[in-house]
C-alpha cells in the first residue's frame, strides 16, 4: 500500500493528461485494477482501457499532479479489508479508518496520499475455534469466533475462494488478524483477515423470501409501511423533509444485529453527529452502546468525488460480509442520488454519451445491481442472515419524476415519500401516508398478527380508510368549510386528525417517543379506534359533535406517545373517553 | 528558471489553449503577459503531455496569440497574517483599500482541505443574533452554514448586516470571556452601490477593524469569481484554526458564483447537467460550505452565512436546491412579507435550522425553547393555510377556534417576526412575545409543549382578554 512517499511509486506507467478526478496514462493495466497515481501516490481505480490509454478515476485530489509523473498498478481491484476490527469504526469511501488518519496526518483536514488498512494489523484477538482436528469444512465455514464488541461476536470464515478440506490444526489464544488460526490438510491456512473486492457480490447459497419484519420503532413505518429484514426500501425527499433524520432513527433502533451507515456526499456535521452520539446511546435490545453494532462510512461531500462513487460498494461488501456470519445487516444509504450524481460526474468527465438528464446510461443498471445485493439469504455455511437496504434519494427540487428516484423506484419494494409541507408545518416523520407504500404488509402480517395482535392488520386497514376518507374530505373542506359538512364527517376529520397528530406524528428528539414497539403502535391506535367507536355511538344518540370533540380526556391521545408506561395509561384513557361519553346520552 | 512559451493556440471565451513541452501541474497558476505588458493570471484546467487548458480570472480581452505564457510550478496560494483583519482586498485578494502590500506569515492553498468528519466537533454553541424569526424558531450555532435564500430586490443584504452586528453569544457574555470574533466579507459580483452599502455600514459600526473583505464587484471579471470564495475561506480557516477566532463568513451572492462556473463550463464545451449548469456543481458548492464548522480541541470556528438570489423566487432551482441539500438549513426571505413591511421579511415556515435542536434548551437558551418553536410552527402553519379558506368562504364561516387561528398568524406577522433592522432583542424577550402569542389560543391546543411548561409560562388573562 502506498505510503505517500515519491520512492514507493514504482513506475509502471506515466501520467498523460490530467482533468479534475480523472487521469489518463499510459499504463498496461486491468479493468478496475486499483492504481497510485503521481509521486504522491494518490490512490485510483482503472475505468476505461482505449489502445494504450488508460483512463483512472482518482480517489484524491488531484491539484498539482502533471503529466509524466508515474502511475503504479497493483494488479488487483477494489478491495476491502474483512475481519474483526470494522465495528465501532468510522471509514472514508474507500475504507480507509478515519480516526488513523488524523493521527498519520497530524491534522484535522484530509491530506493526500495518506493510506492505512481497513482493520488495525496489530491488534491482538482472543480466538476460539469451533473446529477441531479431523474436521471438514468448506469455503464459507465458521470455524471460530472472536468477540469483537460487548454485543457481536465474530465469526472467522473460510474465505470463499478457498478450497476447504481437512483441519490439522486449530489453536485458540491471542492472535492478530494475519496470523494462522486454523491450518487445512491441503496447506491453506486461514487467518481472521479477508480481502474482497467491492464490486462483486460475496456468494450465497439461495435467497429466499423474507417473512420477518425489519421492526424500526418508527410509528408509521411498522404500522403501515414495513420493511421485511433482507427488504429494500428508498426514502426520497426535497433538503429539509427528514431524510437523514429517519435515516439516523432506523440506524438507532431498528433491530437489526448490525448496521452499516454510509453517508455518501452528504455533510459533515451529520456524520460528526453521528459519531458523537452513537456511543451515548443505547442499542434498545442489548443496552450496550449503539457503536458496539455500527460501522460508518463517511464519504462527505467536500471528499473525493469518486471515493463516493466507491463508498455504497464498500458499505454492501462489509454488510455481505456479517451477513455471511448469519447475522441480520441493515445498511443505510444517504444518498444514493449523491452516488448517482458521482457517475455522472465521471461519465461527463469521460465524455460519454449522456442518458436522462445527464446521467449516464447504465444508471438504471447500477442501481438494480446494487439493491439486488440486499436479501435474505441462506449463507454457504448454512446460516441464514440479511442484508436489508435503505436508500435515500435526494430528488432536485423535490420532484420524483426524476431519474434517480424513479430508477430507484422500479427496483425498491418500499417507498417512503417525504413530503415537504408536512415539514413545514412540522409533522414528523414528514412521511406521505397517502403517497407511501410497502408491498412486503400481506407477507409481514402474519409475523404481527403472531408476535403484537392477532387483529393487527384489520385496525391498520381501519386506519388507511379513515385517512383515506380524511383526504377526500379535505378537499371538500377547501372549497365550504368544515361547518358546512354532516355531523359524521366532521367526527371523521377530527378521529382523522388524532391519527395525524397522535400516532403518525413521532418526535424523534424526545427520550420515550422516539422509540416505539410495536405493541405500543397497536395500543396507540387502538385508543383512537376507541374512541371513534364510542364516538359514532353517541352521534347516533343524538349528542352534537362539537359535544364529543369537547371531552375532558381526548387531548390525553396525544400524551401517549410521551409515555413510558403507557399500557396503564391507555387503559385509564380508554375507560374515561367511553364513560365521559356515556354519560352524555 | 520559468520557461516562457509564446505557443497559444487558441482562445475561447475565459478559455486560453497553449502548447508546452514540459509537463504541467493540474491547478497550477499561470501569468500570461499580453504585448504591451499587462499580466493577466489563470490557472490550469486541464493539462496533457503536450498542451494545456487555462481558466484566465481577470478576462481575455487584449490576450493574442503573441502573448506570452509563464507557468509558475504551483497553484493558488493566499497569503495570510493576522493584519489582514481590517484590509479590502479585490476578488483575487490584491489590496485594494491603498494600505501597504500583504505581508505573509503563512501561504496556503486556497483548494483547502477536507475536514475529517472524525475529527469535527459538532456545533452546538448558541449564537444570538437578536432576530427573533431566527433565534427562536431557525436557531443559529456556532460552525453552522446556514444560508439566506432570497431573491431580487428583497433586503437580504440588511438582514446579514444586522447579523454581523448583533451576532453575540450570551454564555459567553455571562462568564465575563471575551471571544476574538472576526467577520469576513467575500463579495461576488455584486453591484457598487451594494458593495458601498455593505463598507458604510461596516465603516460606521467600526467593524471593518475586524473584517477582512474581498470584493468582487459585478464589473469584474466572472472567472474571477470562482476565486473569491476561496480565497475568502482559506482566510477564515487560518483565523479560526490556527489563530483562534470566532469567524463569520458573509458570502454574496452565490448565485453569481454559479453562473460563473457555468460561464466556464460552457466555454469547455462541457456536458452540462441540469439548466445547463455543470455536472459537477454539487461537489464544487460543497467544497465550499463545508468549510465550516469547529474542529476537535480548536478554540475557533467558522459560521457561514451565504446569501443567494433565487431567480425567479424559484427555489427548485439548481442554485437554491443543491445549496439546500449542503447547508445546514435555510432563512427564506418572502417578498410577500416584504411588500407587507415586515422587517426582516423572513418567511418561517419553509426556512429552518438543522443545527438548532443541539444548540437549545436548558442551559443553553431556556427549557421551553423547542416546544415553544414547534407550537408556533404548527400555529402558524395552521393560520397560514386558513387563510386560503377565508378567501373562499370569509370568516364568518369559521369556527371560534379558526378565527383565532386566523389572529394568531396575523399577530405572530406583525410582533413577532416584525422588530425592523435595528433592534436587538435578547432570546428571553423572544419567547416572551412567542408566549404571549401562544397564550391567545386555549391551552388545550397547545399539544406540543409539556404540561409544566405551561403552567409556567401561559399567560391566563391573555386568553380571556382575546375570547372577551
Amino acid at each position: 500500500m502506498s505510503q505517500g512517499q515519491t520512492s514507493d511509486v514504482r513506475e509502471d506507467g506515466v501520467i498523460e493528461s490530467v482533468s479534475g478526478p480523472v487521469v489518463t496514462a499510459d499504463l498496461d493495466a486491468r479493468m478496475n485494477d486499483v492504481v497510485y497515481v503521481g509521486s504522491e501516490g494518490l490512490m485510483g481505480e482503472v475505468i476505461e482501457i482505449e489502445g494504450d490509454v488508460t483512463t483512472i478515476q482518482v480517489y484524491e485530489e488531484t491539484s498539482g499532479v502533471s503529466s509524466g509523473e508515474p502511475v503504479e498498478t497493483t494488479g488487483q481491484p477494489l478491495t476491502v479489508d474483512l475481519g474483526p476490527g470494522m465495528l465501532d469504526s468510522i471509514y472514508d469511501g474507500v475504507q480507509r479508518p478515519l480516526q488513523v488518519l488524523e493521527e498519520k496526518m497530524n491534522s484535522a483536514f484530509l491530506d493526500r496520499g495518506v493510506d492505512a488498512p481497513g482493520i488495525d494489523l496489530d491488534e491482538l484477538w482472543e480466538f476460539t475455534p469451533e473446529v477441531a482436528e479431523g474436521d471438514t469444512v468448506e469455503p464459507g465455514d465458521i470455524v471460530g469466533t472472536v468477540p469483537e464488541t460487548r454485543t457481536i461476536d465474530h465469526k472467522v470464515m473460510v474465505p470463499p475462494d478457498y478450497e476447504g478440506g481437512e483441519v490439522v490444526e486449530a489453536e485458540s489464544g491471542n492472535f492478530t488478524v494475519d496470523e494462522t488460526v486454523v491450518e487445512l490438510d491441503n496447506g491453506e491456512e486461514i487467518t481472521m483477515h479477508q480481502e474482497w473486492p467491492v464490486r462483486q457480490q460475496r456468494p450465497a447459497s439461495e435467497k429466499q423470501t423474507p417473512t420477518e419484519p425489519l421492526v424500526s420503532g418508527q410509528r408509521i413505518l411498522d404500522g403501515l409501511f414495513p420493511i421485511a429484514k433482507g427488504g429494500t426500501a428508498a426514502i426520497p425527499g426535497p433538503f429539509g423533509s427528514g431524510k437523514t433524520v429517519t435515516q439516523h432513527q432506523l440506524a438507532k433502533w431498528a433491530d437489526a444485529d448490525i448496521v452499516v451507515y454510509v453517508g455518501c456526499g452528504e455533510r459533515g456535521n451529520e456524520m460528526t453527529e453521528v459519531i458523537e452520539d452513537f456511543p451515548d446511546l443505547e442499542d434498545p435490545t442489548t443496552g450496550n452502546p449503539l457503536m458496539d453494532r455500527t460501522t460508518l462510512i463517511a464519504n462527505t461531500s467536500n471528499m473525493p468525488v469518486a471515493a463516493r462513487e466507491s463508498s455504497v460498494y464498500t458499505g454492501i461488501t462489509i454488510a455481505e460480509y456479517f451477513r455471511d456470519m448469519g447475522y441480520n445487516v441493515a445498511l443505510m444509504a444517504d444518498s444514493t442520488s449523491r452516488w448517482a450524481e458521482a457517475m455522472r460526474e465521471i461519465s461527463s468527465r469521460l465524455e460519454e454519451m449522456p442518458g436522462e438528464e445527464g446521467y449516464p446510461a447504465y444508471l438504471a443498471a447500477r442501481l438494480a445491481e446494487f439493491y439486488e445485493r440486499a436479501g435474505y439469504f441462506e449463507n454457504v455455511n448454512g446460516t441464514e442472515g440479511s442484508v436489508s437496504v435503505i436508500g435515500a434519494v435526494s430528488p432536485p427540487g423535490g420532484d420524483f419524476s426524476e431519474p434517480v428516484t424513479q430508477n430507484t423506484l422500479r427496483i425498491v419494494k418500499t417507498f417512503w415519500a417525504l413530503d415537504a409541507d408536512l415539514a413545514e408545518r412540522r409533522h414528523f416523520p414528514a412521511i406521505n401516508w397517502t403517497e407511501s407504500y410497502s408491498l412486503y404488509r400481506d407477507q409481514l402480517d402474519p409475523w404481527f398478527e403472531e408476535n403484537v395482535e392477532s387483529d393487527w392488520s384489520e385496525q391498520r386497514q381501519w386506519a388507511i380508510d379513515t385517512l383515506d376518507e380524511e383526504a377526500e374530505l379535505q378537499e371538500i373542506v377547501q372549497l365550504v368549510g368544515k361547518d358546512a359538512l354532516p355531523e359524521d364527517q366532521q367526527l371523521t376529520l377530527e378521529v382523522a386528525r388524532y391519527l395525524r397528530e397522535a400516532w403518525l406524528q413521532q418526535n424523534a428528539f424526545h427520550d420515550v417517543d422516539t422509540y416505539c414497539s410495536p405493541e405500543k403502535t397497536y395500543r396507540i391506535l387502538g385508543a383512537i379506534k376507541t374512541f371513534n367507536d364510542e364516538a359514532f355511538d353517541a352521534l347516533d344518540a343524538g349528542v352534537p359533535v362539537e359535544e364529543i370533540t369537547d371531552i375532558e380526556s381526548l387531548p390525553r391521545l396525544n400524551r401517549i406517545g410521551v409515555q413510558e408506561d403507557y399500557n396503564e395509561f391507555v387503559d385509564e384513557l380508554e375507560e374515561d373517553i367511553a364513560s365521559e361519553l356515556r354519560e352524555m346520552y | 528558471m520559468q520557461k516562457e512559451y509564446k505557443t497559444i493556440t487558441e482562445i475561447s471565451g475565459p478559455l486560453v489553449f497553449a502548447e508546452v513541452d514540459e509537463p504541467v501541474g493540474y491547478n497550477e497558476i499561470v501569468e500570461i503577459e499580453t504585448p504591451d505588458g499587462q499580466i493577466r493570471r489563470g490557472q490550469v484546467l486541464e493539462t496533457t503531455s503536450d498542451h494545456v487548458a487555462i481558466q484566465v480570472f481577470e478576462g481575455t480581452g487584449g490576450i493574442d496569440r503573441k502573448s506570452s505564457v509563464r507557468f509558475l510550478g504551483e497553484t493558488m496560494k493566499m497569503k495570510l497574517t493576522e493584519d489582514l483583519l481590517g484590509r479590502v482586498l479585490d476578488g483575487s485578494g490584491q489590496p485594494i483599500d491603498g494600505g501597504p502590500e500583504i505581508e505573509p506569515d503563512k501561504r496556503e492553498d486556497i483548494v483547502g482541505e477536507a475536514i475529517n468528519p472524525y475529527s469535527r466537533e459538532y456545533p452546538a454553541e448558541f449564537i444570538q443574533t437578536g432576530v427573533s424569526a431566527i433565534d427562536g424558531m431557525n436557531t443559529l450555532v456556532r460552525g453552522q452554514k446556514l444560508p439566506i435564500f432570497s431573491s431580487s430586490g428583497q433586503p437580504h443584504n440588511d438582514l446579514a448586516l444586522q447579523i454581523a452586528r448583533q451576532a453575540t453569544v450570551p454564555e459567553e457574555e455571562k462568564e465575563g470571556g471575551e471571544s476574538e470574533f472576526a467577520v469576513i466579507f467575500g463579495a461576488m459580483g455584486i453591484t457598487a452601490e451594494e458593495a458601498n452599502e455593505f463598507m458604510d455600514d461596516f465603516e460606521r459600526t467600526g467593524a471593518l477593524e475586524r473584517s477582512v473583505v474581498f470584493m468582487n464587484l459585478a464589473d469584474d471579471p466572472a472567472t474571477e469569481r470562482t476565486l473569491t470564495p476561496r480565497l475568502a475561506l482559506t482566510t477564515a480557516e487560518y483565523l479560526a484554526f490556527e489563530k483562534g477566532y470566532h469567524v463569520l463568513t458573509i458570502l454574496t451572492d452565490m448565485t453569481n458564483y454559479c453562473e460563473a462556473l457555468r460561464e466556464i463550463g460552457a466555454a469547455r464545451e462541457e456536458v452540462p447537467g441540469r439548466r445547463g449548469y455543470p455536472g459537477y456543481m454539487y461537489t464544487d458548492l460543497a467544497q465550499l460550505y463545508e468549510r465550516a464548522g469547529r474542529i476537535k480541541g480548536q478554540d475557533g470556528s467558522i459560521t457561514q452565512i451565504p446569501i443567494l438570489t433565487m431567480p425567479s423566487d424559484d427555489i427548485t432551482h439548481p442554485i437554491p436546491d443543491l445549496t439546500g441539500y449542503i447547508t445546514e438549513g435555510q432563512i427564506i426571505i418572502d417578498p410577500d412579507l416584504n411588500s407587507q413591511g415586515i422587517k426582516p421579511p423572513i418567511n418561517v415556515l419553509p426556512s429552518l435550522s438543522r443545527l438548532m435542536d443541539d444548540g437549545i434548551g436548558e442551559g443553553l437558551t431556556r427549557a421551553d425553547h423547542a416546544d415553544v418553536s414547534d407550537q408556533l410552527y404548527a400555529a402558524y402553519a395552521e393560520g397560514e393555510d386558513l387563510r386560503d379558506l377565508v378567501n373562499i368562504v370569509g370568516r364568518e364561516a369559521l369556527s371560534e377556534r379558526d378565527n383565532k387561528y386566523l389572529d394568531f398568524a396575523d399577530r405572530f406577522e406583525a410582533e413577532f417576526v416584525q422588530q425592523g433592522f435595528t433592534t436587538d432583542r435578547d432570546i428571553e424577550e423572544t419567547l416572551e412575545i412567542g408566549w404571549d402569542l401562544l397564550s391567545m389560543l386555549p391551552k388545550e391546543e397547545l399539544n406540543r409543549i409539556d404540561e409544566d411548561l405551561i403552567e409556567e409560562h401561559y399567560r391566563e388573562d391573555e386568553s380571556v382578554e382575546v375570547e372577551a
